[in-house]
């Protein structure tokens, strides 16, 4: 029993980071149009690590076994093939030899050679043909390992929906001949930008407080760091932007273990017990915010990291250095003016102004008359200024527009309270 | 937490980390000469094109204020504010205190062992 548990440990943890691996690696050595190949290898490979861990034990170095047995299957696969014209990558016409297969195989499995796969690999995820929602799904599939059950559940949506925006990926992958490249001198910086921003999303999914499974949650923060901290290490990639998002996503992982209490409920910034706050991830952010500086450029993941170094050094809530953020939100409004940066704008207003201002700021804003939590921040300041009436008004209207159990339960306890 | 395995964190509290970041207040006065010109064009002197995730998409991102100060998200992964509307209603509802998670790993799609 214990060695199948230890196994099932082993599945969590290891297989889900080397499988995103192996996928790259195996759809460089086969060409990305065979990506499907390169999964059912990588597929029969873990199979059979669980099969054969689970009578004996769990080898030695086991990210070494399964690269053996990935590679075993690949060359297997290549000399069962007798055309290889379909096998676009780049090694096609070393692969057709029996002198250079083997070898060919071998070097792409270097550790240096996997992280380049890796990295041409988030470039092809966020391929501008492949539509954004899919984007997500498919760097989440093909790089960290998740299943679609999983990606169901961090996007809080139905394996249905997740395997059809994977299905339109793959779809375009062959459309459009997309080859798992690292991108000419000149288009870098923008298909950078749509990784990161990919990257960004999935941070997002996991740092919102709406899904019920905690596990999944910090997966998808950690995965997302893991991607962009591989992004850091690459000359290419690591623009003072790629550490500016870093050093943002270090700053509010900081605190994914102080915000949920036993019952996994939701602990508001003012409620947090701080000490609990990692603060080797908040001295990693503001190395990186350090190295972010030079050469010179803005962007909004550098006012971002920025707003959220000042909450992660703030001694208590009313301690905050409100003032800062909010100049902070005024500059990332302008580089960004769409209206969740001005709610977010207008809810440090009210402790960095006035309550009244945050009052008219909030009024001011189009486009969010569907959304709960616009409503929650307008009834918040009515609370403060002791409306209790109009504050209670406000929570019920939220409470009408989420459908989310963590939400409900904070808004109801915030109506019981008017 | 696992990825900076590796790679040695600065000794510094995060206090000291703040107070000694000289080029990151050199970076904010040269944004504050810069913020002067910038009057709602996206382009700085020197034509660096600000970037990061703006256009016309609008997107939730992690934002200390509405997630933490007042508690709550955007159910937002689309063009815009309408299709996300649109989109969340492909939601399954999770409302009614429903917390089932068991979570399957890959156990789904590799099979048990043997």
């Amino acid at each position: 029993m214990d060695q199948n548990k230890n196994v099932n440990q082993l599945v969590d943890h290891l297989f889900r980071h080397e499988s995103g691996k192996m996928i790259a690696v195996l759809s460089r050595l086969l060409g990305l149009q065979n990506i499907e190949v390169a999964q059912d290898i990588v597929q029969d490979t873990l199979l059979q690590a669980m099969s054969t861990w689970g009578y004996k034990s769990i080898p030695d170095n086991p990210s070494a076994w399964l690269y053996r047995v990935a590679k075993n299957k690949a060359i297997d696969f290549l000399r069962r093939k007798k055309r290889f014209h379909d096998i676009s990558s780049e090694y096609s016409h070393l692969l057709e030899s029996e002198y250079t297969l083997s070898s060919t195989v071998n070097s792409l499995f270097l550790e240096t050679e996997m992280q380049d796969s890796q990295l041409r690999m988030m470039f092809a995820c966020s391929h501008p043909a492949i539509p954004e929602e899919s984007q997500i799904a498919l760097t989440l599939k093909t790089l960290c390992g998740l299943s679609v059950n999983e990606i169901a559940k961090g996007f809080l949506t139905t394996d249905d929906t997740i395997a059809k925006r994977i299905y339109r990926a793959k779809e375009k992958i062959k459309v459009e001949k997309i080859e798992l490249e690292v991108p000419q001198s000149h288009e870098l910086s923008v298909r950078t930008d749509t990784v990161l921003k990919s990257l960004y999303l999935l941070f997002n999914e996991g740092y919102k407080s709406t899904n019920p499974d905690k596990l999944i949650r910090e997966d998808l923060c950690e995965e997302a760091m893991r991607l962009c901290f591989l992004l850091t290490q690459h000359q290419l990639t690591s623009l003072p932007r790629t550490k500016a998002l870093l050093a943002l996503m270090c700053f509010q992982a900081s605190r994914l273990d102080a915000r949920l209490d036993d019952n996994n409920n939701i602990i508001l910034l003012k409620h947090q017990d701080r000490s609990k706050w990692n603060r080797s991830l908040i001295s990693k952010g503001f190395e990186l915010m350090e190295e972010s500086t030079e050469p010179f450029e803005v962007t909004t993941y550098h006012l971002e990291a920025a707003i959220a170094s000042q909450h992660a050094t703030a001694r208590s809530f009313e301690q905050t250095d409100w003032k800062s953020i909010y100049h902070l939100y005024e500059m990332l409004y302008q580089l960004q003016p769409n209206p969740v940066v001005a709610m977010n704008k207008a809810i440090a207003s009210s402790y960095a102004i006035s309550k009244q201002n945050a009052l008219k700021e909030l009024q001011q804003i189009k486009g969010l008359e569907n959304h709960h939590v616009y409503y929650a921040s307008i009834a918040e300041v009515y609370f403060d200024l002791d409306n209790k009436e109009e504050a209670k008004k406000y929570f019920t209207k939220a409470l009408e527009l989420t459908s989310s159990s963590f939400d409900q339960q904070l808004l109801m306890s915030k109506i019981n309270s008017c | 937490m696992f990825i900076f395995e590796g790679v040695q964190p600065g000794n510094l509290s995060p206090e000291h980390m703040q107070e000694h970041m000289g080029k990151w207040l050199a970076w904010i006065g040269k944004l504050k000469a810069a913020n002067k010109y910038l009057a709602g064009e996206p382009l700085l002197p020197g034509g660096k094109l600000v970037s990061g995730p703006n256009g016309k998409t609008v997107t939730d991102g992690p934002y200390t204020e509405g997630k933490e100060v007042v508690g709550g998200f955007f159910i937002i992964n689309a063009k815009d504010l309408d299709e996300a509307v649109e989109l969340s209603k492909d939601c399954p509802d999770l409302g009614h205190g429903s917390k089932v998670q068991v979570r399957q790993v890959m156990k789904v799609e590799v099979g048990q062992p043997a």
